[in-house]
């Protein structure tokens, strides 16, 4: 098949890319740029850092393929760093991983990779893909640690025949010896974690920056009194206990967390982690990467963060949402993260969060104020 | 002498062997991309690499010094023998760029120190190389030069009415005007004798890089009379890392890095005595083969123009006429095909072994749409969609056919990538980059 290898310069989508080679493949390798920054004078550059380019260069080198850059720095700038400033300001917590997955990687990338006359993507990504009576399935990946199907919940099925995850049976270390195995220079390298447009990992900064500051007062839910302050409601998430600037400890002596915000009035909410506890949500933005759940009520798990457990769930399809009941509360759930529905190790489809019910008994503030 | 064992000898010196094998893939490569660079001549690698045998740093005084210096001198007074100029006007660079960054600040910096005018003004045509772009937008935003770009044609040929009024009008005022010989993408061959004359009378320092022209059309120098003229190594089959400028002995420049003033007290750094030895054998029979090689290079543009037109015939020949080498440099052709974007033609012809270019500046290897389009009058989505092909010493029939035969489908294909590609991500860049 003629494959286009995606290559960030990372070493998991260059023992990807080997692998490809290795079966046989026609593989061309493809760095993407995403982000234009100031220092190459407003032009695009590679995602993430020169580092990185040059590093997916010589992988590709190394295994003898050609090697192009793709611009999608206008997609990536309106749908995944436009969409997160939005989300943010809307005091909603959004995904740029997701969000970049859905809009570049698999659908802008492989429309791409079709129309010029390839057959499928891969990347470096771990998630199992099998082929089942309904057609091809998404798959927990085998390193338990490293499984990334949450963050591939977003490409519908369909997408998924023309998608290559070589290195969904294996271990991360086993990756990163391989790498070393065939000497591409990235064997080494440590992995990235950071959201790539913010690289220093300073995502309130950056919001402050994009949004300017707006400031305004944090208030102890059980006391009702100002306890400090923050530089604007898009600042904070819900759940979110470090960085809070508290200038009063808590009655108890116990942690706060942001539990509710108000931005009518720009104020932050904090109080106990029981008062985060989640069961009940509904998703917008649905896509199923296996076929779609009906209204009736099915037994699901949820997993609600990319690094997080999965929980019992049920979940039903309501005219274009999803009703999910969490049969374990989550704790410090806010609107804009994505759900994943799973059946066992399989992917069953995502969806957008956009309401969800505390456990009963519990009331935010402002919901009390309003009953 | 076919293009693939000349490339590949090339590399056999050039590259380690442990990551040659991947530069290169599949078998024939048809390489139609010579004013990105040409390959090097054996000559001038004979030339390089009997001069390296010479021990000395041609600055010292001793002997050995003495035998690297007969080397360097010899090579600057066979290159002026061959531009018709004297050999204290060649100064060596490091290529192109150095020399048209040295003639573009080191004119304007001197000039205006003559002329005691703070802001005085740098005029360059908008469709320079960005080795001459660069350099009068930097003098511009920090030196406090008052740029003037000098608009072009639909064929990208220079307004010579806005170069009169600008020395009719404010001649007292200007430091420098650069014009390039021929131009790199669309190959348009410029008037510059007729500017390099009104700038003369008008007492204006006159610049033109002719890394382009060297060896494809005549280049007298002598009758031109150009205060600075930018010539370069590898374009020429020459090493990479020389070039010259040749610039007028009693003209004052200003040195850009500063040192050990070998070169005139204008340019320092070790002389290169093997490159210049090689850079001069390139530039001699560039000259010498000027003509027969023209003659060649303009049968395949008319042949790959016409197969264009046979193959794709909506594409659009960017650029002067074909077929007169006064207007249009016969090695080049440069065509848009709608709808297509130049990477992706680039990729797809890349696969069926052919070496092209979108002929554009490069960041990190992302093509931005090109100036020299866009000066032209060409809208960004065309710009994008286009390709340039260069010929040059090692091109055949072969090539013209290769293209012909490989770009229907990448056509088609691209224009189906194309299709898919948002359109509304593009517009709101275009209206970004609007200049």
């Amino acid at each position: 098949m003629r494959i286009i290898a995606a290559l960030s310069g990372g070493v998991d989508s260059s023992v990807a890319a080997a692998r490809m080679v290795d079966q046989g493949h026609e593989v061309v390798g493809v760095h993407l740029a995403l982000a234009r920054s100031e220092s190459t004078g407003g032009k695009s550059r590679g995602c993430c850092t020169l580092d990185d380019a040059r590093d997916a260069r010589r992988v590709a080198d190394a295994l003898g393929i050609p090697f192009y850059i793709w611009d999608f720095s206008a997609e990536f700038a309106e749908e995944v760093m436009n969409d997160f400033l939005a989300e943010y300001q809307a005091n909603r917590t959004p995904n740029p991983c997701v969000r970049c997955n859905e809009h570049i990687k698999f659908r802008a990338v492989l429309d791409r990779a079709l129309a010029l006359g390839f057959d499928a993507v891969a990347t470096g990504h771990y998630a199992v893909l099998t082929s089942g009576a309904d057609g091809p399935e998404l798959h927990r990946a085998a390193d338990a640690d490293k499984d990334q199907s949450y963050v591939l919940a977003v490409i519908e099925q369909e997408l998924l025949r023309h998608c290559f995850f070589p290195l969904g049976a294996s271990l991360k270390s086993d990756v990163r010896a391989e790498a070393e195995a065939r000497g591409l220079r990235t064997a080494s390298k440590p992995d990235s974690h950071d959201i790539c447009f913010i690289p220093d990992g300073d995502t309130a900064g950056f919001l402050t920056k994009a949004l300017g500051e707006k400031p305004g007062p944090v208030v102890d839910v059980s006391t009702g009194r100002d306890v400090g302050g923050h530089q604007g409601t898009f600042t904070v998430t819900i759940g979110q206990r470090r960085g809070l600037d508290l200038r009063i400890p808590g009655e108890d002596g116990r942690p706060r967390y942001v539990v509710d915000i108000d931005d009518s009035t720009d104020t932050v909410y904090v109080g106990s982690a029981e008062m985060l506890d989640v069961d009940g949500l509904v998703a917008d933005h649905v896509i199923w990467a296996a076929p779609a759940l009906t209204a009736e009520w099915s037994d699901v798990s949820a997993q609600v963060r990319a690094h997080h457990h999965p929980v019992p769930a049920q979940a039903r399809m309501l005219d274009d949402t999803i009703d999910v009941f969490l049969l374990e509360p989550v704790r410090g759930l806010a609107t804009g993260q994505t759900v994943v529905l799973y059946s066992d190790s399989r992917v069953l489809g995502s969806g957008r969060i956009c309401q969800t019910r505390t456990v009963s008994g519990v009331k935010r503030p402002r919901e009390a104020q309003r009953a | 002498m076919s293009n693939d064992s000349d490339v590949d000898s090339a590399r056999d010196v050039n590259l380690p062997r442990a990551s040659a094998g991947g530069a290169v893939h599949g078998s024939a490569r048809h390489f139609v991309d010579h004013a990105a660079t040409t390959p090097l001549l054996p000559q001038a690698r004979e030339a390089w690499l009997d001069a390296s045998a010479v021990a000395g740093n041609p600055s010292s005084l001793h002997a050995s010094g003495r035998a690297a210096r007969n080397i360097v001198e010899q090579a600057r007074e066979s290159i002026a023998d061959d531009l018709r100029t004297r050999p204290s006007a060649v100064v060596f660079t490091s290529g192109g760029t150095e020399s048209d960054n040295l003639a573009v600040k080191g004119l304007w910096w001197a000039r205006r120190a003559r002329l005691g005018v703070a802001d005085a003004i740098v005029a360059a045509s908008a469709i320079e190389h960005h080795a001459v772009l660069d350099p009068v937008e930097w003098l511009g935003k920090h030196e406090g030069a008052d740029v003037r770009w000098i608009p072009v044609d639909a064929s990208g040929r220079v307004e010579v009415d806005f170069i009169d009024h600008l020395l009719s009008s404010a001649a007292e005022r200007t430091a420098l005007l650069s014009v390039m010989w021929a131009n790199n993408e669309v190959g348009t061959v410029q008037p510059v004798r007729e500017i390099a004359a009104a700038c003369r009378s008008a007492g204006v320092p006159f610049h033109t890089d002719a890394v382009q022209a060297l060896g494809q059309i005549p280049l007298d120098l002598s009758e031109v009379g150009a205060t600075a003229v930018t010539i370069s190594g590898h374009k020429v089959g020459g090493p990479f890392g020389i070039g010259a400028l040749v610039v007028d002995p009693y003209e004052n420049l200003v040195a850009v890095s500063h040192g050990g003033g070998q070169e005139r007290d204008i340019r320092s750094g070790t002389f290169d005595a093997p490159a210049a030895a090689a850079f001069a054998v390139a530039v001699h029979l560039a000259v010498e083969e000027q003509a027969a090689r023209a003659a060649r290079l303009q049968s395949l543009q008319i042949q790959l123009v016409d197969g264009i037109a046979s193959v794709v015939p909506d594409a659009i020949i960017n650029g002067p006429g074909v077929g007169d080498p006064a207007t249009r440099l016969p090695g080049n052709v440069h065509a848009s095909f709608a709808g297509a974007e130049g990477d992706a033609l680039l990729m797809l012809l890349d696969a069926a072994g052919v070496d092209c270019s979108t002929g554009s500046a490069c960041t990190a290897g992302v093509p931005e749409p090109s100036h020299v389009l866009l000066a032209m009058g060409v809208n960004e989505r065309t710009a994008r969609a286009s390709l340039r092909f260069s010929f040059g010493r090692t091109s055949t029939d072969e090539d013209v056919a290769a293209i012909t035969r490989a770009l229907p489908g990448a056509v088609e294909r691209a224009r189906r990538a194309g299709s898919v590609s948002t359109d509304r991500y593009r517009a709101a860049r275009e209206n970004e980059v609007d200049r």
